[in-house]
């Protein structure tokens, strides 16, 4: 470690404790404070006319009859909003060549997805205002639809935006060694496979949200967010709107569920704010379930062909594949849609020693939903595709998957190093969180258990996936690339008349409990009694400036300002007492909400009694003496990219060979997010990340028809995973502490839904493969199962 | 204007008289007339639980059953689920063991949960698991969920 020793075991060290949530009981007792859950006075209501089909152009739009509905205030359309809204284009400078048109909130003379806004109506309730809409007489013409990724720059492919000349929004290609010459080496063996990621979605219990108020007596836009970045939706309002950007107010309060859907920019919700402005009175907007499925960011929908070729011992000699993704018709603003491939590209074979790698993804538009970054952004597909290979490698040469991987994962001994893809890694346990998870799920016993079963007709398999996460990212994620988008995050953190802490900061608060992680790590390093700690985030008017909560950032950036924060503040708490108590600042701590003498003496006076002095009665300190009761910081990673996580996860699934079906009956995994600061939340966001992996693997997909109609709008359509269907998720972690902070802790969000799809879709061909079967399509629905066991249609 | 009725119902011990749309969900009558948003909506077609509330004594969607149907019923909704006992106990659990993150699906499933208790259901997991499959949860993975409520049946947990 870097920073200054610290002692997390002394009183008030709350760091690597399993302390609850302090937010949870009023949660409980209903008492959150969700965007819909909000009124204000005049509010009207939003609903929106949205495209019926994927492509297509706006012969006319006639809204007169909708203007006379009962209970409508106003109906605008994408035409109105034309110098009210700057348009905006989702690139970034640093994925060279990407390139996508500008986009309107609603659509402009075509649309060009099936769900793209077209018209909006305002009314006194959601109901009058849906009742409004049905009465717009949208005229189109049909145009030919892009929606097939694999065809979307074939030669007759329709082209979405003609001044491009083809659907490439972006092409990357890594190439390292040489793999032609390695794969034309002797002595090895050569696998090759087809793999497919169908799309899915967040499908967030509360859906997309938004209240915006406008004051034109001073110019001022509020807007009540349920999101993870409002100082990045802060830039864009003001941006798109011609204001400054003091103007806009951006506030999260509780937001139910994002996992990476509710951290971009939507037209409705632009579109809603444009009203607002329009009209000068308040404007709700909540998605239904149908407009979240249709209208939130889609994830994944990949198509790779990848081969790998081991040497006689097993060690991989060279990895190599080609990657499509879909898109949608535009990049989304303002991440952009490219980071995903990006990623897969960055992120494949590196827990592993590739001497030779080669990897090239392409990136298409199409006419469907926009597709961007979800939780654990392009992790399913890179663990996927390399730990896929390898198990495949693996008994193509008759060797056990665990032991292919000890021969191939990188030594814990052997960083700081690259990837092969050149990404900085350090402080990575590979080989110990492998034999870590080997010890704890039993393995030995497992393989005869299957065996035994499989004798009975029960078809058992045993999956495994080493994995990187991306966590902690530095300017270098899209900072550098002109995103309006911090890498930094600021905590202040104030001692009150009282003897209570107040602590403000930028990283945001989604149910990871990163409010409670601040508490525990102010509380500790000032020494007071984590109940009279309190934290505000998600407000850019009175929080710090900063990125919010993405990339697995809050504890690991967040955590580190707080951490800083706490430290400034209590070394100006100690100069005040030392000139009180007339002694040296050294000589002195803080302890139970005391300042007491150093090393455990008795306590001197209380925090309270030091405030009040400080607040009340000044007259009693030195006239020369200024002090301050408050202290702000911040942090951004330096020293790396990213700070990468490693883990390693392992599933047990049973395929009914008959049905199709398969169940997860075991998952293990071992993470290693370095410092743990509370043990709980962190097992909790490796379980729910698992879980939402095997969704992926297994039940969710968004369907399209040929010609770009969503099939899947409902709950009853779209498959999530339900409690009966879930196995109990065994966790244990190794801590290897980031150099890169005091803190040293690293993310833990994204691990699970990284790494659980490749563990169960090895896990699956394991039992299928004395079948002689194989399947590397997700999800594994029983179709598809049944197909890959050549029983389709039986 | 949409056609209209007059209701009188117990909610959470006070009688409430209102008049309503017939077209009127219950779930938004009590979130958006009576200003209870504890109980959320998340599918509007009675899949994802999260408007689970108690009419009657009957575990109910409250997005599946309209404001006028509920006439002359006693509703529960979670704001009014006592501090102690069962209810009390159950929330207790669910802050040790983490059982929420977002809290969106929490009190349709603190009411799903309540039925399976006060019905003497036994700490089943499998059981659990599929009485609570009637509730979506994104966050949680629904483990410590099934741990609360095992804590609650096995008297492990204390309002």
């Amino acid at each position: 470690m870097s920073g200054p020793k610290l002692s997390f075991d002394q009183p008030n060290r709350y760091i690597g404790q399993p302390v609850p949530r302090a937010d949870a009981q009023r949660l409980l007792m209903g008492r959150g404070r969700f965007v819909d859950d909000m009124q204000a006075p005049r509010m009207v209501h939003a609903a929106f006319l949205r495209s019926p089909v994927a492509h297509g152009r706006i012969v006319s739009l006639d809204v007169a009859a909708a203007r006379r509905m009962p209970g409508v205030v106003a109906v605008i359309t994408g035409a109105d909003l034309v110098g009210v809204v700057e348009p905006y284009v989702g690139v970034l400078s640093h994925l060279a060549g990407l390139r996508s048109a500008p986009q309107m909130p609603m659509a402009v003379g075509r649309v060009r997805w099936q769900g793209e806004p077209v018209a909006m109506v305002l009314a006194q309730s959601r109901a009058e205002a849906e009742d409004a809409v049905a009465e717009i007489h949208l005229d189109l013409e049909d145009l030919p639809a892009a929606t097939d990724m694999e065809r979307a720059l074939d030669p007759d492919a329709p082209v979405i935006h003609p001044e491009f000349g083809s659907n490439l929004a972006w092409t990357r290609t890594v190439n390292v060694g040489d793999v032609d010459a390695a794969l034309k080496g002797q002595d090895i063996t050569i696998v090759e496979r087809e793999f497919r990621f169908g799309r899915h979605t967040g499908v967030t219990l509360e859906a997309r949200a938004t209240l915006v108020e406008y004051d034109p007596a001073e110019d001022q836009l509020t807007v009540l967010y349920s999101g993870q970045a409002p100082h990045m939706m802060q830039f864009i309002f003001a941006k798109h709107f011609g204001m400054l950007e003091e103007n806009v107010r951006v506030i999260s309060q509780d937001v139910g569920g994002s996992f990476g859907i509710k951290i971009h920019t939507y037209g409705d919700e632009i579109a809603a704010a444009a009203a607002a402005r329009m009209l000068g009175r308040p404007v709700k907007f909540v998605a239904d379930r149908f407009e979240s499925f249709m209208t939130d960011i889609h994830a994944r929908d990949h198509a790779v062909r990848g081969r790998m070729a081991v040497g006689r011992a097993g060690h991989i000699v060279a990895l190599d594949f080609d990657d499509v993704t879909g898109i949608g018709p535009y990049s989304m603003y303002p991440r952009t849609s490219a980071i995903e491939a990006n990623q897969v590209l960055n992120l494949t074979g590196a827990p592993y020693v590739v001497p030779n790698y080669r990897a090239t993804s392409k990136v298409v538009f199409q006419n469907k939903t926009l597709m961007c970054q979800y939780r654990a952004v392009g992790h399913p597909i890179a663990m996927a595709i390399c730990d896929g290979l390898l198990e495949e490698a693996a008994a193509a040469i008759g060797m056990d998957p665990v032991e292919i991987r000890r021969r191939n994962l990188m030594r814990d001994d052997s960083y700081p190093r690259t990837s092969a893809s050149g990404m900085k890694l350090d402080d990575l346990s590979h080989q110990k969180a492998l034999e870590k998870l080997v010890e704890m799920m039993d393995y030995a016993r497992l393989r005869e258990n299957q065996a035994r079963l499989r004798q009975q007709g029960i078809h058992r398999g045993i999956g495994f996936v080493s994995m990187v996460e991306v966590t902690n990212p530095s300017p270098m994620f899209y900072g550098i690339g002109g995103a309006p988008i911090a890498s930094q995050d600021g905590a202040t953190v104030r001692l009150d008349a009282g003897g209570g802490v107040h602590v403000s900061s930028s990283v945001t608060e989604q149910g990871q409990g990163t409010n409670a992680i601040l508490q525990q790590i102010v509380a500790g390093v000032l020494g007071v009694d984590i109940a009279r700690v309190k934290v505000t985030t998600g407000d850019t008017r009175t929080t710090p400036y900063g990125g919010g909560t993405w990339a697995s950032r809050g504890a690991g950036i967040g955590g580190e300002a707080a951490l800083l924060a706490a430290q400034a503040l209590k070394e100006q708490v100690l100069d005040v007492a030392a000139v009180i108590l007339q002694t040296q600042a050294d000589k002195l701590d803080v302890a139970d909400g005391s300042v007491v003498d150093a090393g455990g003496g008795a306590a001197r006076m209380t925090l309270s009694d030091l405030a009040r002095t400080v607040y009340y009665r000044g007259n009693e300190l030195p006239s020369d003496m200024k002090p301050e009761l408050v202290a702000t910081r911040h942090y951004r990673v330096t020293d790396m990219p990213f700070v990468f996580t490693n883990g390693a996860m392992a599933a047990e699934v049973e395929v009914d060979v008959e049905t199709g079906f398969v169940r997860v009956v075991n998952f293990w995994a071992v993470e290693d997010c370095g410092r743990v600061i509370n043990p709980r939340l962190v097992d909790e966001q490796v379980r729910g990340g698992v879980v939402q992996g095997i969704g992926g693997a297994l039940y969710e997909e968004c369907l399209y028809s040929e010609d770009g109609q969503l099939l899947t709008t409902t709950m009853a359509d779209y498959l999530v995973p339900m409690a009966a269907e879930m196995p109990d998720i065994h966790v244990a972690h190794i801590e290897t502490p980031t150099k890169t902070s005091i803190l040293g802790a690293k993310g833990a969000g994204e691990a699970g839904t990284g790494g659980a799809p490749a563990a169960v879709m090895n896990a699956v061909n394991d039992a299928l493969r004395p079948l002689g079967a194989s399947i590397f399509q997700m999800p594994m629905t029983p179709a598809r199962v049944l197909a890959a066991l050549g029983r389709a249609g039986h | 204007m949409p056609e209209t009725r007059d209701i009188t119902l117990t909610v959470n011990g006070e009688t409430v008289t209102a008049t309503v749309p017939v077209r009127l969900n219950l779930v938004d009558f009590l979130r958006n007339s009576l200003g209870l948003t504890g109980s959320h909506v998340g599918c509007e077609h009675g899949v994802c639980g999260a408007c689970t509330l108690d009419v009657d004594g009957a575990t109910t969607r409250g997005c599946l059953m309209l404001a006028v149907q509920a006439d002359g019923c006693t509703i529960t909704t979670v704001e009014g689920l006592p501090a102690h006992g069962m209810a009390g106990a159950l929330r207790a659990a669910f802050t040790e063991r983490n059982a929420l993150q977002c809290g969106f699906c929490t009190p349709g499933m603190l009411a799903s949960a309540l039925e399976y208790i006060g019905a003497g259901g036994a700490a089943d997991r499998t059981a659990i698991r599929e009485h609570l499959s009637g509730n979506y949860c994104r966050c949680t993975g629904y483990q410590s969920i099934v741990d609360a409520v095992c804590d609650v049946i096995e008297g492990r947990a204390r309002a």
